[in-house]
């Protein structure tokens, strides 16, 4: 069990977490417009990375969406952001 | 080995005197003793039958490293090691995979015919017609311990988070030293050791540190500690390290007490683990009262016991004189036959250099020993030390990787692991710390003496799982020289035993077998837990009924009191009917009570989350496939949510209550997901500082009124609203007062007949219900059941989300169409629904299934079936199926292929190879025109 930290309310256990993603898989807009190779590749692309990661996950416990940095090998946690801040907060590292 | 007990013993009380059965034979011993010094002393050699070949088996060791003595405790754990479990006045212990006893084992005939059944004799033999025909059988005989299943632990197993800034596994001398040392830095610390007291070799090897006697040193030192408020916790495994360094403990519980669970999350970790001795590797290596040269020590100076009269020490390194000189001091004969040839003899030991153990020999306990110099010397007591070897284990699963040392003949950890620190004889390091301890003796200077090929006897590598050096070799003629494969093939380092004491001898034999040197080789992987770890303590409070909690009803207890008969549904406890007899019957006449006069149901569980803001219309837009920012407030409309790949997720009623202000009613079993989900386009997507999301499902009961005499009787209840239609229509929402306290008043139907939902504080829920039972009375209101309410609404089509909708169900597909076409915004899953196989004609669509055949109840799950070239095809199937006490007749519903279209055709459906027939008629059976929403 790993420690995520949630920009809002510090480490807290995996558990308390829901994955959410790959971070900048961008919805396509305007469903007139969206080709099918748009519209599949935001549905079922996914980047499978071997190393960092960029990821969106949900805290459960306080409801709040956002970036994290991560390494899919070591499991190491580089940094986790609020949505919509750039850089705003300090993750921690382990 | 005829052991006995002479004086001293500081484990021990000799005061306080026990009595216990083994096998059903009388054991004596002190407060104190464990079973396997009890055993000892009391003269049992044979403690067990070995794992394949019911070979008798006495202790090796005196902790954890055991790999024989394997007992089951009457009321407790199965294969509890004998040398770690305290020994308790009146318990019965009884020896594993013996049959009927250890002395005497019906299966002893087994080891006559060892030679037929090497390594991977079963993987190779019973393979016709295949192993599970055999495996019964075989585990009866071949195996360990027995679970009771009559035994319930009396409580859950304790489960424990702590933080602190360094965990130091080992209370040895270099573990207590590192506490403290992190303790006097002002660190929070936790130190922990498997033994049920401080010290590690302190407390049966001499030397003396600080100016004190070791095991006073280590008690001043924990004293010290736990003053300063440092966890000191004995009887505690640390069994295993997992990512980001968390550290699993399990602490032994006393007097009966369940074992705890510790999930330690620490800055830094000390492992100060210690080291565990091998065997010598001889032919009948395996023989009772051929024990570890440490154990012996332990066994004189903790309980008192000498392992034997007539002793012969033997070893290839210099720790085991101690135990020679302490045993020679307690009046054993000893000799020594060291493996070196070239060291220097203590005075006053025999000590025969420069040779080796080549054979015992004894039926069921050594009497003689062959040498390599030819001689046989009898003996009753023969103490091995064939080095030792680092437990390495939690710094392995640390992604530690080890270096070997030529000098001490032993892996230890190489590269340093961030915030891990192995100390000690767990790095190698025999020696006591050089800054607390004196540095004179315990002089290691260890020569190979490494299992050889070619044995004509058998020499024994790891005793737990009966592997021999003639299985390593079959390993390597065969080709498994990996040493992972060499595990799997002959069991070398399996079981509860993990190759403690016998996988560096096993890898040494397969280094000179395929010419390699023993790093080449390598280890196996090192996988928690270090030793067994009761399932009680990772399950803790979570079994039974707590494993996933159901969520339960304000009124749960007035629906007992009512005769209800529960069940879960989506994880709530919900009544399925009311009262006793015969279900259907009960559950035909609830639903007949709905539609003919009145009826009150539980509704509670219904999905009540408040969408709030400026931008919630906008954002329920996006978030339902139906237009919802043209709805009046103090109106609802039903629509559905779908999943971003155009699949109908939920359905349910939106209700307006003021402009900004709305209250998505998602299913019951949904509420967590549709909450997720709104979130996350709440923040992803919209300004989330104009949008407030609030789960209100639970603080919230919601309690329906429905039947033709709804309106009656909600007249009598005095809500103070105004019933009529023109203030209160279908699809409309009021506030009312109950007792002082706002409700919420819908007219939501769910059964087709008028309804009124009232949404109460939770906490008023009770007294709502009561005031409806009482004015209900009048109208003989009756109670409605969850099985009820799905008949009701089967009649009326109305559908059940992941019942009546599938993963690739589209809302066009329930002739939902019109959003699609006409509106005029994004929304969720809104480009799935123009791609390709959207519009596919073949789509299987939500229709009705009259069975015209007589044979009653068309079966769920029913396929309907038609001939292609690949035989029959399943063109869709039945999802919901009733008999309906309006129409007095079978309903069911169904996805099939293309049915909208094909209303008034006769399909076959097929249901375990029955072949029933069904006309395509519209979902909706009973009140098509909705005149009853009115009524």
């Amino acid at each position: 069990m790993q420690l995520f930290p949630c920009p809002f309310c510090g480490p807290r256990s995996e558990s308390e977490f829901h994955f959410g993603g790959d971070a900048g898989n961008h919805r396509p807009e305007g469903f007139r417009t969206v080709t099918d190779g748009e519209w599949t590749a935001y549905l079922y692309e996914r980047n499978n990375p071997r190393g960092a990661a960029n990821e969106i996950w949900m805290h459960m416990t306080c409801g709040e969406i956002f970036r994290m940095e991560r390494d899919t090998v070591h499991h190491r946690v580089a940094q986790s952001f609020a949505l919509g801040e750039g850089d705003g907060h300090d993750g921690m590292a382990y | 080995m005829t052991a006995w007990r002479t004086e001293g013993g500081s484990a021990i009380d000799r005061a306080r005197s026990l009595r216990f059965t083994f096998d059903g034979r009388v054991i004596e011993g002190f407060a104190g003793d464990t079973v396997a010094s009890a055993l000892l002393a009391g003269g049992v050699s044979v403690l067990g039958r070995s794992f394949k070949y019911h070979r008798p088996r006495g202790l090796w060791g005196a902790g954890v490293e055991e790999p024989n003595a394997l007992v089951d405790i009457a009321g407790d754990m199965p294969n509890t090691r004998a040398t770690q479990a305290l020994a308790v006045d009146g318990m019965a212990v009884r020896s594993v995979n013996a049959d009927p006893s250890a002395e005497k084992d019906r299966h002893a005939f087994l080891d006559a015919f060892a030679r037929f059944i090497p390594a991977a004799f079963y993987y190779k033999t019973f393979m016709v017609p295949d192993w599970h025909s055999f495996e019964p059988r075989i585990r009866q005989m071949a195996g360990l311990g027995v679970l009771d299943e009559a035994i319930q632990s009396p409580a859950f197993a304790e489960q424990i988070n702590h933080h602190c800034d360094v965990l130091v596994v080992g209370a040895g001398p270099a573990g207590l030293l590192a506490a403290r040392t992190a303790q006097r830095a002002g660190k929070r610390v936790l130190l922990c050791d498997d033994g049920r007291q401080v010290g590690g070799s302190l407390l049966f090897r001499e030397g003396a540190i600080e100016g004190k006697a070791g095991a006073d040193w280590a008690a001043d030192v924990a004293a010290e500690l736990a003053e300063a408020g440092a966890l000191v916790l004995t009887g505690t495994t640390a069994f295993g390290i997992y990512d980001h360094h968390l550290v699993g403990l399990n602490q032994k519980g006393a007097d009966g007490a369940p074992d705890r669970l510790w999930r330690v999350r620490s800055t830094s970790i000390v492992l100060a683990t210690g080291a565990i001795e091998r065997p010598l590797p001889f032919s009948n290596n395996d023989l009772p009262g051929i024990m570890s040269a440490e154990a012996a020590l332990v066994y004189l100076r903790r309980f008192g016991i000498v392992a034997g009269r007539k002793v012969m020490i033997a070893t290839n390194n210099g720790l085991a004189y101690e135990t020679a000189q302490a045993l020679a001091a307690a009046g054993a004969d000893v000799t020594v036959v060291d493996y070196r040839a070239d060291v220097p003899a203590p005075a006053g030991l025999r000590v025969l250099k420069g040779r080796t153990i080549v054979s015992a020999t004894g039926r069921g306990a050594v009497n003689a020993v062959k040498l390599s110099d030819g001689s046989v010397l009898e003996t009753d007591a023969v103490l091995a030390s064939g080095g030792f070897t680092p437990s390495v284990h939690l710094y392995c699963q640390a992604q530690g990787k080890l270096d070997w040392r030529d000098d001490i003949l032993a892996f230890v950890p190489g590269r340093p692991v961030d915030g891990v620190d192995v100390v000690g004889a767990a790095a190698g390091d025999f020696k006591l710390p050089a800054e607390i301890g004196a540095t004179e003796g315990r002089e290691f200077g260890i020569v190979a003496a490494w299992p050889k090929p070619n044995s004509k006897e058998r020499v024994w590598i790891d005793l737990q799982n009966d592997v021999t050096a003639k299985d390593v070799e079959l390993a390597v003629r065969e080709n498994f020289v990996s040493v992972e494969h060499l595990k799997r093939y002959t069991t070398l380092g399996m079981a509860t035993d993990q190759g403690k004491t016998s996988n560096v001898n096993g890898l040494a034999l397969m280094a000179e077998l395929t010419g390699r040197r023993i790093p080449e080789v390598g280890t196996t992987t090192y996988r928690p837990p270090f030793t067994p770890v009761p399932l009680a303590s990772f399950a803790g409070a979570r079994s039974g009924t707590r494993m996933k909690p159901l969520r339960r009803l304000p009124l749960e207890q007035q629906h007992r009191a009512d005769g209800a008969v529960f069940r879960d549904y989506g994880g709530w406890l919900r009544p399925a009917y009311y009262g006793d007899g015969a279900p259907d019957e009960r559950i035909q006449a609830e639903a007949r009570a709905a539609r003919n006069g009145v009826a009150l149901f539980d509704g509670s569980p219904l999905g009540k989350i408040e969408v709030i803001g400026p931008d919630a219309a906008p954002f329920l837009d996006f978030i339902y496939y139906n237009t919802m920012s043209t709805l009046a407030p103090g109106r609802c409309r039903y629509g559905f949510i779908l999943t971003e790949g155009g699949n109908v997720y939920d359905d349910g009623v939106l209700v307006r209550l003021d402009e900004n202000r709305f209250v998505v009613s998602c299913s019951s079993s949904h509420v967590a997901g549709v909450h997720g989900l709104l979130e996350e386009w709440r923040q992803d997507r919209f300004d989330k500082r104009r949008i407030f999301i609030h789960n209100a499902t639970a603080e919230m009961a919601t309690l329906t009124v429905t039947g033709p005499k709804a309106r009656a009787l909600m007249e009598v209840l005095d809500l103070g609203i105004a019933l009529d239609d023109t203030a209160l229509p279908h699809m409309a929402v009021v506030s009312g007062v109950f007792e002082g306290v706002a409700l919420r008043i819908a007219r939501i139907s769910f059964t087709g007949e008028r309804s009124y939902e009232i949404s109460v504080p939770a906490d008023r829920a009770v007294a709502l219900w009561a005031r409806l039972r009482q004015a209900g009375e009048a109208f003989g209101a009756r109670l409605l059941g969850l099985e009820a309410l799905m008949i009701l609404r089967a009649e009326k089509g109305y559908i059940v989300i992941g019942k009546d909708t599938d993963g690739t169900s589209r809302p066009m597909d329930f002739g939902l169409t019109a959003p699609l076409e006409r509106k005029k915004v994004e929304f969720i899953g809104r480009r799935s629904l123009l791609t390709e196989d959207a519009a596919l004609a073949d789509r299987r669509q939500f229709v009705g299934l009259e069975a015209i055949d007589d044979k009653g109840l068309l079966p769920t799950g029913a396929h309907g079936i038609e001939p292609s070239s690949a035989g029959l095809r399943s063109t869709g199937y039945v999802t919901s199926s009733y008999f309906s006490p309006a129409l007095q007749k079978p309903i069911a519903l169904g996805l099939i292929e293309r049915g909208l279209s094909r209303m008034g055709e006769v399909i076959e459906l097929q249901h375990l190879r029955q072949i029933r027939r069904a006309r395509i008629v519209s979902a909706c059976a009973f009140d098509e025109e909705g005149s009853r929403l009115h009524a």
